[in-house]
């Protein structure tokens, strides 16, 4: 422990004496700009500095220690290794999405997609260390190799994908900002919120996008920011503001905990798209291929009808494409890592996208959420699996 | 009290007792201002007592906070795991009890102030609804344990005498170590992560690490920064001004984002741990300026004294200034911890669930939505009392030890 | 204090020279050194590798780059369209806000506290007390999520409480009617500027004439009269030569949403701002009380003596003097709440650890960020310091 502590310490300092360069009494105030900028090019200059401890990065690309990403299968043979995936998910109670229940178990549309991974890597959905986050430390927490996935109703977006150093998987969730007025506010569309207060969580991309709406229209608003899902709830409820914006997906779960949700309303606008997928960490193709795959392999479940009621059924099915899909023939998964039974494990133990659907959003929950974009595209939505062979 | 000439027509003795309305004269109306301080103040209060009383009765949202009392104290931690904490509790309370026996003085009162707070949880323990699988002891026989450890540990000190010195020293110095196996498991136990931690028991846990752990860092900063070597002292002095330049919100920010960033490879450290490092490296530099302020304090004849008796350096510094500027700083380090236990709420804002973060779920749980007006006002008022109690004790302590050491003094 | 009082010996006569303390200091200082930055050098390469990695190399490019976000108050001009440069300085600007009202306040309630306490009356010494003991033994979170949500009982804006139709309470915060500049604001800004200018000269022509006659005299009080007079008589002027009043009055109105006109303090601010205010004042208060008692008594009976009222005697004897032992302690109390204003992300005020906190998550640049904040923290509480250093020289410098 106290020698944790005084490694942090020295970190600190690194802080400080990496701003100040050579003139180290110039006092600490005035030091960041621009030292740290050009920092980055030193590392792969000089790896002949004594660092005791540092294995040297002599070659070209990643890796600092003998932990350090390797190029390929590393981040599934290290789940392997440690016997749980940890999985990054909303630390903010989301109904239908990611929520605790009373028996402390997680429950969720998001959850069960952190199940299909585990079930595909271990045959078993409980091995998993569910890691909540907030909208700010969730991408952090995925660089920095935290986590080893993050289902948490993130939206995919250029900027995300190239920035901050994540790939997507396939979207398992399409969904749209959305906003909730009261009903007695007379409000119908967004141009009757001129001059509105709106609450909004930060950390978002809802957060932008109601700005980048209402400058698009030449409307003005004042945001109530909050950090967490449920002060801004909690602000709209109490009438501090006329507006709640978020995804529509949270607008109809919050719904259900608003103190009186008969007075609200959801209006018939999508303010953008927002499709909410698994994200990994940028650097192993492999994994990326996995959780990829993983997602496709309940889409594809979904369009051949399998259900973890009937499996067994198709198990002893003599369609090729079935008997492919589910690893009775061939050896498709090898190549990204998983095991040949990968689809089997997932619907046994998860079940195809409908059944995981209509599990945690469909006609039998409070939320009843029409699948609209998120059916098969052989019934008019945007699930569409490549082929596995 | 000035303006008040006394006559000498009087044949009682001087001012022994003085009558309600003399009483009433002198503090209350003395002055024309000071008659409408009082009617005015009188009204307030009277309006605040009684309007805040009313509430009391009539507030709805009490069950909120006493349902929930076993998330306030402890959070998610298992149900049936539940004697985990209270066997930690008993140790410290047993080992308290010894120190109070053995040593009397500062220890006592620590011992006192512990029963006072344990009377308090045990109390609110006493609320603990029937949990399935619960292997705690009910509130009532926890306290009347905590009593027989704290009161016969005093006792058995008391007779061992001075053999117990050593050993109960070496007591102490693993029971920190100890109490965090015996709430995180290992060696048998079950393990119960740290995540599922939380409540009072994650706020007194981040507070007495944050104290514990910053020790030897904030005295190796203190007489670093007092060395005569330049690179140590600016060394020292630039970390410890930098944090005490930053809040501590900013600091617990560096350890949520940076820390992780910091150690090779995807290996990840567990939140609690991130905050507590945090908090440690936060206090030291703080720690380190209290115990600074007491090696000022020490005459420099002693230094040369011990000088002239053959001390080394690190002799003179581990025998003679140290220990008598310790002694000097422990209200202040005290006072410390007061602030740090208070500070320790701000792990809400990375994501912990300490006291304030389990009490602030409570207020957003779906059942309570009914409520007219909410149930914050009922539940923050409970966990603020629970903080105040623990503040309010530990500086009354802090408040004696200080006159103790003046007393001793002169 | 830096000078250091000698743990390592000066010199000593009969020792090998490897046990000579001057080599092994240089040695240790050499080693110490040595460590410390391999440490760093240690973090910083794990650091530059991870981030490599993730395609993520600090920069500080971002900062010319719109921030998109919305900021709900700033005190200059702001809009998404913005770059995070601004939305930075925004922060910063909403910190110093705060902290600076709050600083004002909290000595003024502070003040009060302070003496109250040592009031001979018995009800007020313990309400003070009582208000006292209670607020620093409870966590200063905890007061400001109360205090916010305390705003939450207030009445939609539709049902505001109004007073006199000048002054409307709500739940988003409080809305006051404001002055506004008229047509004529201009002209009389130029009485006010000559006010300023004329009040500024009787000072330094007084000054001047107290040095010469080497005898303290008073001539701040009156050249803000001066100035201030000034001032009133240009409004009254500019009213008679153009019948208009040179500020307006603009009375705040309830538009569909929100308040048109006027000014509205946010609920967030105000909570931050109450409980800041309460919390410090404590703090401050303890300071003034030890301060005043710190006054010898004798300084008390002696003014007493002299046929001052109680009033005079605090203000002229007691108060002066204790300045010289509350300044120090009051100016880490100002530090205190100037780092404390960081818990405003809790309750939705924009303050800098709060805008900080949003450009991390847009962008991702975590150490860039983390960085321009603790600098900033650092410059605001050296600011603070050196400015309360130069203020207790003057003030000690004034007693001898």
């Amino acid at each position: 422990m106290r020698k944790s502590v005084i490694v942090i310490l020295t970190g600190l300092l690194s802080l400080v004496l990496a701003a100040c360069g050579g003139q180290a009494q110039q006092a600490p105030t005035t030091a960041p700009a621009q030292p740290a900028t050009t920092a980055p090019e030193q590392p792969t200059a000089a790896p002949a500095q004594p660092a005791p401890t540092a294995a040297p990065a002599a070659t070209a690309a990643p890796a600092g220690g003998t932990t350090n990403q390797p190029a390929a299968g590393g981040q599934i043979e290290r789940i392997l290794a440690r016997g749980t995936l940890i999985c990054g998910v909303n630390n903010n109670p989301l109904p239908g999405f990611a929520s605790v229940d009373s028996a402390g178990v997680y429950r969720g549309f998001d959850i069960d997609f952190c199940r299909a991974v585990a079930a595909a890597l271990f045959d078993d959905p409980n091995k998993i260390d569910f890691r909540p986050l907030s909208a700010q430390e969730r991408f952090t927490a995925l660089q920095s190799g935290e986590i080893d996935v993050l289902i948490r109703n993130s939206t995919w977006t250029l900027g995300r994908d190239g920035n901050l150093g994540l790939d997507w998987a396939p979207t398992t969730f399409y969904d749209g900002q959305g906003m909730m007025v009261r009903k007695d506010s007379g409000i119908e569309t967004l141009e009757d919120m001129d001059g509105a207060t709106i609450c909004v969580q930060t950390g978002t991309t809802t957060e932008l996008n109601l700005a980048d709406q209402f400058r698009a229209r030449g409307l003005t608003f004042t945001p109530v920011v909050f950090q967490d899902g449920d002060s801004t709830r909690a602000a709209y409820d109490a009438g501090q503001c006329d507006g709640f914006t978020t995804d529509k997906s949270g607008l109809v779960s919050s719904l259900t905990l608003l103190s009186n949700p008969a007075d609200h309303k959801i209006l018939d606008v999508t303010m953008s798209k927002e499709p909410l997928g698994p994200a990994v960490r940028q650097g192993d193709p492999q994994w990326f291929d996995a959780v990829r795959w993983i997602v496709f392999a309940t889409f594809q479940a979904e369009e051949y009808g399998i259900t973890s009621q009937n499996l067994n059924e198709f198990l002893n099915s003599d369609v090729p494409e079935i008997r492919r899909f589910l690893g009775i023939e061939g050896d498709l998964a090898g190549g990204i890592g998983l095991p040949n039974d990968f689809a089997v494990r997932i619907i046994r133990h998860v079940g195809n996208y409908k059944e995981i659907y209509d599990r945690n959003l469909g006609p039998d929950t409070p939320f009843n959420l029409p699948r609209g974009l998120n059916a098969l595209y052989t019934e008019g939505g945007l699930l569409y699996s490549p082929p596995f062979r | 009290m000035a303006t008040e000439v006394s006559r000498p027509t009087s044949r009682r003795a001087p001012r022994q007792q003085i009558g309600l309305i003399e009483w009433l004269r002198k503090n209350l109306f003395s002055t024309w201002y000071n008659v409408i301080i009082t009617v005015v103040l009188l009204y307030i209060v009277a309006q605040t007592v009684i309007s805040f009383v009313s509430w009391v009765v009539t507030a709805p949202g009490w069950p909120a906070a006493f349902t929930n009392i076993k998330l306030l104290l402890t959070w998610t931690y298992p149900v049936d795991q539940l004697w985990r904490p209270q066997a930690a509790m008993a140790l410290v309370l047993l080992l308290l009890g010894l120190s109070s026996g053995l040593w009397g003085g500062i220890a006592r009162m620590v011992a006192w102030g512990a029963a006072a707070i344990s009377v308090v949880i045990g109390l609110a323990a006493f609320t603990f609804p029937d949990l399935p699988d619960q292997t705690s002891l009910p509130g009532w026989l926890f306290m009347f344990l905590c009593a027989v450890l704290l009161a016969g540990g005093d006792l058995l000190a008391r007779r061992l005498g001075q053999k117990l010195r050593w050993p109960l020293i070496v007591a102490w110095l693993l029971s920190y170590p100890a109490v965090i196996l015996i709430l995180r498991g290992g060696l048998g136990l079950p393990v119960v992560e740290t995540k599922l931690w939380g409540g009072l028991m994650l706020t007194l846990i981040l507070a007495i690490s944050g104290i514990v752990l910053s020790f030897p860092l904030g005295v190796l900063l203190a007489l670093g920064r007092r060395s005569s070597l330049p690179v140590i002292r600016t060394f020292c002095v630039l970390y410890i001004e930098l944090i005490r330049g930053v809040p501590l919100v900013t600091v617990l920010f560096m350890g949520a984002l940076l820390l992780p960033l910091f150690l090779p490879g995807g290996e990840s450290i567990d939140a609690l741990v991130r905050a507590t490092i945090a908090v440690t490296l936060f206090s030291a530099a703080y720690l380190a300026e209290n115990v600074r302020g007491g090696l000022q304090a020490i005459p420099k004849g002693q230094v040369e004294a011990a000088r002239a008796l053959g001390l080394n350096v690190f002799q003179t510094t581990l025998l003679i200034t140290l220990p008598q500027a310790l002694r000097a700083v422990v209200p202040v380090l005290v006072g410390q911890f007061i602030a740090l236990f208070k500070d320790t709420s701000l792990v809400v804002i990375i994501g912990l669930v300490d006291l304030l973060g389990a009490a602030q779920n409570i207020v957003g749980q779906p059942q309570w939505l009914g409520t007219p007006g909410g149930v914050w006002r009922e539940t923050f008022l409970v966990i603020a009392a629970i903080y105040w109690v623990f503040s309010f004790t530990m500086s009354r302590i802090s408040k004696r030890i200080e006159d103790q050491i003046a007393r001793s003094r002169h | 204090m830096a000078a250091g009082s000698p743990p390592v010996p000066s010199g000593k006569t009969a020792i090998p020279f490897y046990r000579d303390t001057r080599v092994i200091a240089i040695i240790a200082q050499v080693v110490f050194a040595l460590a410390v930055i391999a440490l760093i050098w240690f973090l910083y390469s794990n650091m530059i590798n991870g981030l490599r990695q993730a395609n993520l190399l600090p920069t500080f490019s971002f900062l010319s780059v719109p921030a998109g976000f919305p900021i709900a108050e700033s005190v200059i001009e702001y809009d998404p369209s913005m770059t995070y440069g601004r939305a930075f300085v925004v922060g910063i600007l909403n910190t110093v806000r705060v902290a600076g009202i709050g600083i004002i306040l909290a000595t003024l309630l502070g003040l009060i506290l302070g003496i109250a306490r040592l009031s001979d009356n018995w009800l007020l010494r313990n309400v003070a007390l009582v208000y006292v003991e209670i607020v620093r033994n409870v966590p200063l979170l905890l007061q400001l999520i109360f205090w916010f949500s305390l705003t939450r009982l207030f009445p939609r804006i539709q049902e505001s409480i109004s007073v006199f139709d000048l002054i409307f309470l709500h739940n988003r915060g409080i809305t006051l009617a404001w002055p506004q500049a008229a047509n004529d604001f201009e002209a009389w800004m130029q009485w006010v500027y000559g006010g300023i200018v004329i009040g500024v000269i009787f000072y330094v022509v007084r000054r001047i004439q107290f040095a010469r006659r080497d005898r303290p005299g008073v001539a701040l009080p009156y050249a803000f009269l001066i100035a201030f007079g000034v001032g009133l008589i240009g409004f009254f002027v500019t009213y008679a030569v153009n019948g208009v009043w040179p500020v307006s009055l603009s009375i705040p109105e309830l538009q569909r949403f929100n308040f048109v006109g006027g000014i509205t303090v946010t609920n967030s601010f105000a909570a931050m701002l109450v409980g800041l205010v309460i919390y410090t004042a404590v703090f401050i208060g303890e300071i003034v009380r030890s301060g005043i008692l710190a006054v010898s008594k004798g300084q008390r009976e002696a003014a007493r003596a002299l046929g001052l009222t109680p009033g005079q005697t605090m203000r002229l004897v007691i108060l002066p003097q204790a300045l010289r032992v509350i300044i120090p302690p009051l100016t880490s109390q100002y530090l205190n709440l100037t780092k404390n204003s960081s818990l405003a992300i809790a309750i939705a005020y924009p303050d800098l650890f709060y805008i900080a906190n949003t450009i991390n998550n847009q962008t991702g640049q975590a150490v860039p960020v983390i960085l321009m904040l603790m600098a900033s923290y650092l410059s605001v509480s050296l600011l603070t310091s050196l400015f309360m250093n130069w203020y207790n020289r003057r003030i000690q410098l004034v007693e001898r």
